[in-house]
């Protein structure tokens, strides 16, 4: 009675083993995607070097120009950029979004490197009319499963950031040796859009 | 053999203690109790806690009145429609009301509009008993209770006081753009909420 069965002692362990493991019922991650939608889209921006260079590029026209564009574009930017990515996600097309985006790095390239200074209006229009193409392209492309709202949050906070980079870097402006690295900077990134034209017309 | 029953007694009480009840891991049962439950569930859910600190930022805008009116104004709406979503928790979510409080006072703190402090503690009741109310519904769905109600609305007190009067002191220039570019983003993100809603629909 009192000899040890091993066979008993091995099943009476696994037998707590399996009760101590047991899952019960666990309604984990019943927000599903909410992660991975804001890191999504806060990967999305600075994942493609044309939407890159064209919002950096703002940031450092906005530098050149001083105020009130420096902090204008900024804040019409964001907005209309997102109006373009609500007309994506609507179904509304709009042809040639790959084109326009390589012509605004061109664009916005060139008036780095000219340090050109239009009227206030006229930059923003500019702005405003490659935001739409760049948030069409670039807003509505979420992953499967993914959260919606983070993704747009993730997406509007690394675009607003990147202006803030430009923004940043164009600061140096107000150095001599500074306004040149600021039109070499514009050359190269009329350059790369140049690039990513022909690629796109290829 | 008494030993040997007394051991296996508490090897299956130790076994049995580890025993996984039933368990929610959602946001807003941390496991933490109600309180800090509700603390967790506004802090971790941007379709309140944008619109919340867009009002604080407005508020903020408008100076140290309009402010001080917001911090009692915006909590205390909360609190009413969080207790009427309590008793009456008949509708969980609606996008449209995240979409327009996004919109409307992203919008107002990007244009920086020149409310009167009175019609931004009326903006303030209107943003908070629906907010509040769905909050409420929320929190009776997750068997939280009034308790995470007062959580909600004491996080919510913390960051309308934190945001309100950091805008208040700030006096360089580039710290008020700042903030209208702040106002900017949570428009462009009702924007594109408004879209993911439209395909959605």
């Amino acid at each position: 009675m009192s000899t040890r069965n091993p066979a008993r002692s091995t099943l009476l362990a696994v037998t707590m083993l399996l009760a101590a493991l047991w899952p019960s019922l666990a309604w984990a991650h019943t927000e599903e995607g909410r992660a991975e939608g804001f890191l999504a889209g806060l990967h999305h921006p600075v994942s493609g070097l044309d939407h890159v260079l064209a919002m950096v590029s703002v940031g450092l026209w906005g530098a050149q120009l001083g105020a009130p564009a420096v902090w204008l574009l900024p804040v019409t930017f964001p907005m209309v950029m997102a109006f373009g990515g609500t007309l994506g996600l609507i179904g509304v097309p709009l042809p040639g979004v790959e084109v326009a985006i390589a012509v605004s790095g061109i664009t916005l390239g060139l008036a780095v490197l000219a340090e050109w200074r239009p009227a206030l209006w006229l930059a923003a229009v500019i702005v405003g009319f490659f935001a739409i193409f760049h948030g069409h392209g670039h807003g509505s492309e979420l992953p499967a499963g993914a959260s919606g709202l983070l993704y747009s949050i993730g997406f509007v906070a690394a675009t607003g950031t990147l202006h803030a980079v430009g923004i940043g870097i164009g600061a140096i402006h107000r150095w001599g040796w500074g306004q040149v690295a600021l039109r070499v900077a514009g050359g190269l990134v009329a350059s790369a859009g140049a690039f990513f034209l022909w690629r796109a017309l290829a | 053999m008494t030993g040997r029953v007394l051991r296996r007694a508490i090897g299956a009480a130790a076994a049995l203690s580890l025993l996984p009840a039933t368990s929610h891991a959602h946001l807003v049962n941390s496991g933490l109790g109600p309180f800090y439950d509700g603390v967790s569930h506004f802090a971790l859910t941007p379709e309140d806690l944008l619109p919340a600190l867009a009002l604080a930022l407005l508020a903020g805008q408008r100076g140290s009145r309009a402010g001080r009116l917001a911090l009692f104004a915006l909590p205390t709406a909360w609190l009413l429609g969080g207790l009427l979503g309590l008793v009456f928790p008949t509708i969980e979510s609606v996008t449209a009301l995240t979409t327009v409080s996004f919109l409307a006072l992203g919008g107002l703190v990007a244009a920086e509009a020149r409310l009167q402090p009175e019609w931004v503690t009326a903006l303030a009741v209107v943003v908070g008993l629906p907010h509040g109310y769905l909050n409420g519904a929320a929190m009776t769905q997750a068997k939280l209770g009034a308790l995470g109600v007062v959580g909600i609305v004491s996080t919510l007190f913390v960051v309308v006081a934190l945001a309100a009067a950091m805008v208040v002191a700030v006096r360089v220039p580039w710290g008020r753009i700042a903030v209208r570019v702040a106002g900017s983003w949570i428009v462009a993100i009702g924007l594109l909420l408004l879209g993911w809603s439209l395909r959605a629909a």
